[in-house]
């Protein structure tokens, strides 16, 4: 614990992400208290108070049928971050362990586990996750079901490309010459020389899953009404700019704080893993 | 009976452009507790050999083995893979060039001792593989073994991790210890201390080693006997004086000539290729244990 202090502490950048993921964690998390109108996360209606610019009541705003915009950002953070949890916790395992028995076991493994993951990458993201949702039904499911095909590739070939190097390094060998098993050799012996690059890849990437979600909703592929998700927030509200200029603002500037705060935990761990070896 | 027989060994690979011979019938062994060296330049196959004895090569698709390799009488190219896997690490062992790398670098020295120890002994607690180690590593003279226990291979100096590496290879016993070019990676003082350490660990042992280097003054200190060998064969071999005072073969004398000299005056070039190399094997007759070669 005084490690990991003394560390942050010699790197403000890095306090500054934690500081700023902690916050939007927090804020997700107790949104239910936090939100001056909870209710607005759902399907209400006020057309008293529609589409109304930042004021003591409503900090940042009403969207055009009057719900608390501060309130819905705050329940819209809820939904992205589980949907970074999710993407990652089933793409990153499986991008693991195809890039590890690529990149170890060779042969016939590594041609087609390779080639597959080739044809994956040759797509752009997008359009793959735009394919996926087109075949099956625009739901919040289906959307992360579209981003972890898309994301798990980038895994393997990043693991395929460390193994490559790892494989060849005297431990390895010295474990086969002991008699040690592929799996072994795979999972205890390289997999935790290659977790400082995943750790890192996987806070940039937390950031990046948040984008490309709010990049589907803003196609209309994503989450979906009422339920609040910030990128259709930024696409209904780009219609009104620059009268209504809040409407896609704020969205736009809460994407910015988690995956910039994402972002400098990830340069930061680099560094700091990095320069441990 | 020998712990290591190998008897005309051929290995080729199949590549793209055809098949390369790598070893053109090979035949060495090894008396138990015998200190045996294979000298030669870099690519002259001594390595390989030494993955063949270690069975590394034989489930590898291109290779293709010929000739017998037998330890303790047994044939390797008959026994599966699964059974070559349990020889390694118990009968068999290794030392590497370079002992820091040899270590995986996010363990510590504690838990890749018990590692090394549970090949021979499968669920050998924590604490009893540590007291072992502790032992072990007394015996290759490390002073604070608990210190060294509890370190990470990259907090410890080429010289500790070496010998760390021998007391490791040397734990479970085994019948035969591989030395690949140990220690190259090493200053000279420190290879010298460690190849004494080694020396007298394997004595105290009955360890047959097969010690593999170019280094031809190493091998004058170490090993009994010597084969020397070029591009896949054997060219010399007999007991270590007789071939150093009497090399029979020209690769030998040129091999023993390029060996650098406190005394300073330059290498003689040596050609790359000799037809005189070629000439068929110079065997010295009286070995140690009287065998012949």
């Amino acid at each position: 614990m005084t490690r990991a202090w003394r560390i942050l502490s010699a790197n403000p950048l890095t306090l500054a992400g934690v500081v700023l993921v902690a916050l939007v964690v927090l804020v997700a998390l107790l949104a239910d208290l936090l939100a001056p109108f909870p209710t607005h996360r759902g399907a209400v209606v006020d057309f008293v108070n529609f589409n109304k610019p930042p004021d003591a009541t409503f900090w940042m705003g009403t969207d055009l049928v009057g719900r608390d915009l501060f309130s819905r950002i705050l329940f819209a953070y809820r939904i992205s971050l589980m949907l970074g949890v999710v993407v990652l916790a089933i793409a990153v395992p499986v991008g693991v362990v195809l890039g590890l028995m690529a990149g170890y076991l060779g042969g016939w493994w590594e041609f087609a586990l390779m080639r597959l993951t080739d044809v994956f990458l040759s797509v752009p993201p997008l359009v793959l996750a735009m394919s996926i949702m087109g075949v099956l039904e625009p739901t919040l499911t289906n959307g992360m079901l579209a981003v972890t095909a898309m994301w798990w590739p980038w895994y393997t070939r990043l693991v395929y490309n460390i193994v490559r190097g790892e494989k060849v390094e005297g431990y390895v060998l010295a474990a086969e010459v002991i008699g040690a098993g592929s799996a072994h050799i795979m999972f205890r012996e390289i997999l935790p020389n290659c977790l400082p690059a995943i750790v890192t890849k996987m806070t940039l990437d937390f950031g990046f899953v948040i984008l490309i979600v709010s990049s589907l909703s803003f196609l209309g592929l994503g989450v979906q009404p009422p339920t609040p998700d910030l990128g259709s927030m930024v696409a209904e509200g780009a219609r009104y700019l620059p009268d209504s200029w809040w409407l896609a603002v704020f969205p736009g500037l809460a994407i910015l704080i988690a995956v910039f705060g994402f972002n400098l935990i990830g340069d930061g761990l680099r560094d700091i893993l990095g320069a441990d070896r | 009976m020998s712990v290591l027989d190998i008897n005309a060994l051929t290995l080729s690979f199949r590549l793209w452009s055809g098949l390369v011979q790598v070893l053109h019938g090979i035949s060495l062994h090894i008396a138990k507790g015998e200190r045996v060296a294979l000298v030669g330049e870099s690519g002259s196959g001594k390595s390989v050999t030494a993955r063949i004895v270690l069975g590394l090569l034989q489930d590898m698709p291109g290779a293709r083995i010929g000739g017998a390799v037998r330890f303790n009488g047994r044939d390797l190219a008959a026994m599966t893979a699964r059974d070559r896997a349990a020889l390694r690490g118990r009968d068999i062992s290794m030392i590497f060039q370079d002992p820091t790398s040899s270590l995986n670098p996010v363990y510590p020295i504690a838990s890749q001792f018990r590692e090394v120890l549970a090949r021979a002994r499968p669920g050998i607690s924590a604490a009893e593989a540590r007291s072992v180690a502790t032992e072990l590593l007394t015996e290759v003279a490390i002073e604070a073994p608990a210190r060294v226990l509890d370190s990470y291979p990259f907090q410890l100096s080429g010289g500790m991790n070496q010998r760390v590496m021998i007391a490791m290879a040397l734990a479970n016993r085994p019948a035969l210890l591989l030395a690949d070019e140990p220690g190259t990676a090493l200053d000279v003082t420190v290879q010298a201390q460690t190849l004494e350490l080694m020396r007298a660990l394997v004595r105290g042992h009955g360890t047959s080693v097969l010690f593999i280097s170019h280094n031809l003054g190493v091998v004058r200190e170490f090993a009994d006997r010597v084969y020397v060998i070029y591009r896949g064969r054997i060219v010399e071999s007999g007991p270590t004086a007789a071939v150093f005072n009497a090399p029979g073969h020209a690769y030998t004398r040129a091999l023993l000539a390029a060996q650098p000299r406190l005394t300073g005056g330059g290498l003689p070039r040596i050609a790359e290729r000799d037809p005189a190399f070629m000439d068929p094997a110079v065997l010295h007759a009286a070995t140690v244990d009287g065998a012949v070669p």
